[in-house]
Parts: C-alpha cells; structure tokens; sequence
C-alpha cells in the first residue's frame, strides 16, 4: 500500500518519541521530490496498464488513480526506470523547471 | 537445584542454556572459547533448542545477534579483548537500536604487546557504548548472571544490551561447586521476551532509521534513561531472583565490612577476594579496612559509593585497566561519584594485573598502606624492576 502525506504534530513530551529507532512504517511528513531535474510523465494513450513501472520503481511512487497509472510527484525522485523499462514508450521524461 | 564442578565460561553456558536464547552467534577467541564450544554441545546433543550462527567474524556476530534481536528473538553472543574492539561499531549501533542482547566478555589485555591473559582494559574501552557492563567474582555468580542480564536487559523500561564480564583465567578457567537451577524455576523467574521493536508483518515497523539534529539528541536522550533505569531494575530482578532461587545480590555494589571502615578499597572482579582477605588481615591489626566492589560500572553506582563512603578516612581504587596519559578509568569514575556526594576524601588510584600480572596479598596490603600514609595518586603496582628512583 503506497503512504500517504501524514501532518506533523511535533511531540511535546518525550513521552511521544518512540524509545527507540522503531516506528509506524511509512509514517511520511515530509515531501521528498526536490532533487528531481526531470519528470515522467505517462502517455496514457499509449498505456496499456501492464504496471511493470510499478514493479520497477525504486521509490514505490507509481499506482492507480481513477483507473488510470500515475505517478505520485511528491516523492518521484526523477530516476527514469519506469520509462527506461516501459515496452511501449509510454513515459518520458521532461525536464523540471 | 543440582550441584555442579564448573569452570566460569562452564557456568555461564549452563546460565544461558537456562534462558533459552532463540539465536547464539559467535567467533571463539581465548579465553572466552569454551563458552560457546559449550553452548554449540548443547545445541548438538539437543538439549538447547537454539539457532547456533557459525559467523566469520566478531562483528558479524554482534550483527547477526541483532538481525536476530530485530525479530523479536532473545539473542546472544560472547566475545573477549580484540574480538571485543573489532565487534566496537556495532556496540553503539545495538545500544542504540534498543536491542536487549546479552554477552558474556572474557576480560583479556589488549595488544600490543600481544597478550592472551586478564585484565579489564577490553571492557572498560567499551564503557562509553551505552552497554550495561557487570562484572562477575565467582562461577556461581556469573550464572546467575546469565540469567538476571536477560531480565534485566528486556525489561520495558530499560530495553539496553548486557555485558557480563568475567575476568580471563582466573575465572573463566577455574573450577567451583555451582548451585545449577532447575528449568522449572528459571521458566518461573525469567519471562518470554515480547517486544515492539521488532518487524511485524501485521503491525509494520520502520526499524533502525536515522535521526537527523532536529531529533537525534532526545534519543540519545531516552538511551540514557533506559541504562539509568537499569539501577532500579536490578534490584527488582534480584529481589525476584531471591524469591525463586534463594540466593541474594546486592544490586549495583558489594560492600565488605564497609560500615565503620576508615580505609576503604574499591576494585571490581575477582580480585576483591583477595581484598577482602587482606582487609581482614588488617583488621586482625586494628586497622579498620573494608572493601567495596562494584559490580556495576554501567550504570554507575554514584549514589551507593556516595553512603558507603561518607564516613571514610581515605580510599583506593584498585583496577586492571589504564587510560594513557591520565589515570584508572574506574579511579576518575569514583572521584566523580565523590565530588557530586560532597565528600572531600583523600583518594588513591592502584594499577596493577595488565597483561596477566598476578596482584598479590602483599601489593594490596602495600596499597592499604598508601591509603593510610599519603601519597603519589596514580601508582602503577607489582612492576618487577624499579621505575619510581
């Protein structure tokens, strides 16, 4: 299951740090994309939804929304698996400004 | 209980085959060897139930016990001198990832010159890892050890690896009767270990992460309270142990005629028998010796040696260990305790048995002596050719 953005609530006791390194997994406050210089970005008429991005993707950034494969550009770090492995060109990458 | 011939490492494999740890991971190294080749018998004849690691090296075994601690198994290992130093990365890390290990350290001298016999400089290098650190006297003692540093360790509220020290040879190669516990009274004292820091599929856990400035000194923060927490945990452990064993300890120091002593003799490990043989010595003279060993340094006992001392004359710190260019860790550790106690008493640092040398009743009565006469602070004892005219 992808996470999601939490808010963070700084804690104001110690009490409410964990005691040690071991928390929640996936407990995101923080987005984590500004090192990206390019961006991929899916050609959804040449999608065909195989998901093998999503397998591939380092960052686990890549999932469904409305049906359709999309990526999640608030932690895509901008690598260019997904659209170097993509069989049909779906993805390509274009440069941030 | 069932009586028992055993050596010290004897002993202590007999102690943790009783706890019942999910994984052993080691590398032999003299003198902790017979330990592990003890507990990897006992795996073999099938009478402990344990994952036996063979690792390649002492930092992996420290590693591997946590990988295993990191799944929630109760883990051991046991090193000794270079295997200790070459195992140092990963003591931090274990303290740190709050993995309640339990290892046994053969005290052994640290090179160059190369050297296979006791002293302490091995553990007291570690002191700063964030590890509890106890040091046992006797083979009963470092069984019982075994246990209590497993209860200790899990304990919620102190969640920190164990180091039981056990001084080379002269105890993890010399034979006594020891009192070996049933397994039904130990499955009575010590409780399975449950804990939260561990990975879980139905609760998934991000485990041994870094911590930036923003929070990294409240961690550090919260391992500090844990270790501190130890103090009344091992009363509590010991209080409990007395319940179901019949044997008493007596928490973070052993005071010997320490009531009315005016001179008092501070050491650690098995050395203080000898001490205590002496101090009576001097007693039978009229002097009023007493002995205080400490049988924790990690946490240390600031507020015991602060009472037991209050009314001393003077005192010595006697220890198999230096740090270069200063003095005995333990001696700076001690007038610590002393100065936060408010106690204005002379005292006096003794360094003696490195790289094996034997301390004699007539070294520590000479040491007495210092105590009561004044003196040179920091004196090395028992060298063999004269360095001081």
């Amino acid at each position: 299951m992808k996470p999601t953005l939490k808010k963070f609530k700084k804690p104001a006791h110690i009490s409410e740090l964990p005691n040690g390194t071991y928390f929640e997994a996936g407990h995101l406050v923080t987005k984590n994309a500004g090192w990206r210089t390019k961006r991929p970005v899916i050609d959804i008429q040449k999608c065909k939804g195989c998901l093998e991005c999503y397998l591939y993707c380092p960052d686990g950034v890549i999932g469904k929304a409305d049906g359709k494969v999309a990526i999640d550009y608030d932690f895509c770090k901008g690598c260019g698996i997904c659209a170097k492995i993509c069989k049909f060109n779906a993805i390509d990458m274009e440069g941030e400004r | 209980m069932a009586k028992h011939f055993l050596s010290g490492n004897e002993a202590f494999a007999y102690g943790v085959r009783l706890a019942k740890p999910d994984v052993i991971s080691a590398y032999p190294i003299t003198p902790q060897t017979i330990v592990v080749e003890r507990l990897a018998e006992m795996v073999e004849d099938g009478s402990l139930k344990s994952e036996f690691v063979h690792v390649e090296s002492e930092h992996s075994a420290l590693s591997c016990a946590m990988g295993a601690s990191a799944v929630g198994a109760r883990a051991f290992t046991a090193t000794s001198s270079q295997g200790l130093l070459y195992m140092a990365e990963c003591l931090p890390y274990a303290s740190g990832g709050r993995f309640p290990i339990v290892m046994m350290n053969a005290n052994r001298s640290t090179a160059l010159p190369w050297n296979i016999y006791g002293d302490q400089r091995d553990s007291i290098l570690m002191l700063d890892s964030g590890w509890i650190q106890a040091y046992a006297e006797t083979a009963q003692e470092s069984l019982d050890l075994a246990l209590l540093a497993f209860y200790i360790a899990e304990d919620k509220r102190v969640m920190t690896p164990f180091m039981v020290n056990l001084d080379g040879f002269v105890l993890t190669h010399t034979y006594e009767v020891v009192d070996v516990p049933s397994q039904d009274l130990v499955e009575k004292f010590l409780p399975p270990y449950e804990t939260e820091n561990m990975l879980d599929m139905d609760s998934p856990k991000n485990l041994g992460y870094s911590v930036g400035p923003d929070y990294n000194l409240e961690f550090k923060y919260l391992e500090h309270i844990g270790i501190q927490n130890a103090a009344e945990v091992i009363v509590e452990a010991e209080n409990r142990f007395a319940e179901v064993f019949g044997r008493r300890y007596t928490g973070l120091v052993d005071a010997y005629i320490c009531e009315d002593a005016e001179y008092i003799m501070i050491t650690l490990g098995t050395i203080a028998g000898l001490c205590r043989e002496t101090a009576d010595l001097l007693r039978a003279e009229g002097i009023k010796a007493g002995v205080l060993r400490l049988r924790y340094i990690r946490p240390f006992p600031n507020r015991e040696i602060g009472e037991i001392l209050k009314n001393s004359k003077a005192v010595g710190v006697l220890e198999k260990d230096i740090s270069f260019g200063n003095e005995g860790t333990i001696y700076t550790n001690v007038n610590s305790a002393l100065y936060k106690a408010g106690l204005d008493v002379p005292s006096y640092n003794f360094i003696g048995g490195l790289g094996g040398r034997d301390i004699s009743k007539e070294n520590i009565k000479k040491a007495y002596e210092h105590i009561i006469n004044g003196g040179k602070k920091v004196n090395f004892i028992g060298l063999e050719v004269n360095a001081y005219e």
